[in-house]
């Protein structure tokens, strides 16, 4: 990471060339694509390489003896590789693959959860929580006997952490779920304070970041948590493929998650002992060429440089706030630019954010409308949905300009 | 601008049409689209046979507002027989924008016509179509 020297700036209309998407015209216009949060274009270098995985490397991996089959683990390995890279994690055996970032989650939650978890022990999530990190635990505290808590956030969508003091007071705090940048507001949360509160109780912390990797460097060790889930497609890579990471004792001492093919060391009628790590946790035959895609994908961003990707959606999103102030009717939800990622997430007082959302389409503006699978979140603030604009290495200030032209084409319908 | 939001979709949406809740009434039901997280609930009374009051409240989209608003219009005054045969394609036509396309948009615009049938199920076991059978799980 480099915070003490300012990234150099993103050479955006090349990097715009690298996605096929932007040559196509939408409603006769060049794409504006604000949606990343939900789920990024892909690169030709993710795009090719996969064809040419398929078409020259693939078979199944890790039982295949012939040269295809060695070529196919290589990759898939090698994928693992560039991921703990990415990461800083000690080992690939902490690295585990999965389909999505909500899967990752789940399988903390079935496999340390229903086993570790009973009367007496509290689970924490927050409000802000994407669904992926809030309704596991709530199930898994209902399931096992112990308390569900969830932590609250001021009127700014940043977390109240005084409210910590209170929950801890209503059992064994054994688990802090909670999300890196909140993906439907923004918010970033200060993970590495309440790991370190966490750790303190002896507690586990759980680390959502599918909107944290994707847009800025991470280092599992500085962040302090225990386990730390993310997915490819929010990343340039393909969609189902996802990566859990786990401190490599807490992973072993687990009880597996999904059960069957390659995640078993021998079986037999009376017993069946798990494979070693991360195996025991990827049953079946895995997403080969996802996870492939998403080392190619790890690869781009890397090249680009995460710091510069960071530095380039923090002046999109200063931009856009400062636009939308001055838009008549707009409201934008959440904490300054200082302490949000790239989402810009607003209402606007004359229409419904799906109607927002239509009208934006036909000026080729493409934004995500909805609850954003945060409920408890759309509650907090009294509304819901709202509108959502997300930033990445490849959107400009004009595709925010676009926004704005479109809401002003929603003030002329609604208003 | 796009051309879902054509006159008559906004004046509904703007001033609904049958707009409030029947207390008491002989039928009742809610339903949510959870893409949208668009909410319609019905109350509806009869006279005999046909359907002699129906109201609706609930948020949402212009077009799920919109076509409850048209729906209302519809209904009011049919036999129950009828409306719960009421195919979809009446509505849509009432609607009358190109909803084709959007699979997702269809949903909210056919989300009141799915509760209309639900609350006339449940009071008068008429069948509840296919496509809306995922109102009755819980």
């Amino acid at each position: 990471m480099s915070s003490l020297t300012t990234p150099t700036a993103l050479d955006v209309p090349r990097i715009r060339a690298d996605f096929p998407v932007f040559e196509e015209r939408f409603n006769g216009r060049e794409l504006a694509f604000l949606d990343s949060a939900n789920s990024s274009q892909k690169p030709r270098h993710v795009l090719e390489g996969l064809t040419e995985f398929y078409e020259h490397s693939y078979s199944n991996v890790h039982r295949a003896v012939y040269e295809l089959g060695e070529r196919a683990t290589a990759a898939y390995e090698g994928a693992r590789e560039k991921v703990r890279v990415l990461l800083g994690a000690d080992s690939t055996r902490e690295i585990v693959f999965t389909r999505n970032g909500t899967e990752a989650l789940n399988l903390v939650a079935y496999a340390w959860g229903l086993s570790e978890l009973g009367p007496g022990d509290v689970v924490v999530s927050t409000v802000l929580e994407h669904h992926s990190n809030f309704v596991p635990w709530q199930y898994v505290a209902k399931r096992s006997g112990a308390e569900f808590a969830m932590l609250g956030a001021d009127a700014a969508g940043e977390l109240d952490l005084e409210q910590l003091d209170e929950i801890e007071r209503r059992g064994r705090i054994r688990l802090v779920a909670l999300g890196l940048i909140s993906n439907s507001i923004g918010t970033v949360n200060p993970v590495e304070e309440v790991a370190a509160w966490a750790r303190e109780r002896e507690a586990l912390t759980v680390v959502d970041a599918c909107q944290a990797a994707p847009h800025r460097q991470l280092d599992v060790a500085t962040l302090g948590a225990d386990f730390v889930a993310l997915t490819g497609h929010k990343m340039l890579g393909p969609s189902g493929i996802g990566v859990l990471w786990g401190r490599q004792e807490l992973l072993s001492a687990m009880e597996p998650f999904n059960l069957g093919g390659e995640m078993i060391r021998s079986v037999s009628e009376r017993e069946t002992t798990w494979n070693e790590l991360p195996n025991k946790f990827e049953a079946g035959t895995p997403p080969i060429a996802q996870a492939y895609g998403l080392g190619l994908a790890v690869d781009y961003l890397t090249n680009v440089g995460l710091d510069r990707i960071e530095a380039h959606e923090h002046d999109l999103t200063v931009y856009a706030m400062e636009q939308l102030a001055t838009a008549e009717g707009v409201s934008v939800l959440g904490p300054p630019p200082e302490r949000r990622g790239g989402i810009v997430s607003f209402t606007i007082d004359c229409a419904h954010p799906h109607d927002v959302a239509q009208i934006l389409d036909s000026h080729g503006v493409a934004v995500r409308a909805g609850h954003h699978c945060t409920q408890p979140a759309m509650e907090h603030f009294g509304i819901p949905a709202t509108t959502r604009a997300s930033f990445y290495l490849y959107n400009t200030r004009e595709d925010v300009d676009r926004l704005l032209e479109g809401l002003a084409g929603v003030r002329a319908t609604f208003g | 601008m796009s051309d879902l939001y054509r006159e008559l979709i906004l004046d509904h949406y703007k001033n609904p049409r049958n707009h409030g809740e029947l207390d008491p009434c002989d039928a009742h039901a809610q339903g949510q689209n959870p893409l949208c997280g668009d909410d319609v609930s019905i109350t509806m009374n009869f006279s005999g046979d046909d359907v002699s009051e129906i109201r609706f409240t609930g948020r949402g989209c212009a077009i799920s507002q919109a076509a409850a608003s048209m729906l209302m219009e519809l209904v009011e005054g049919k036999t129950v027989a009828e409306v719960a045969e009421l195919p979809k394609e009446e509505l849509l036509d009432e609607i009358g924008v190109p909803l084709a396309k959007n699979p997702a948009r269809l949903k909210c615009a056919l989300l009141s016509l799915g509760v209309v049938k639900l609350a006339l199920h449940r009071a008068r076991g008429t069948a509840l179509p296919e496509e809306w059978a995922g109102f009755e799980e819980r």
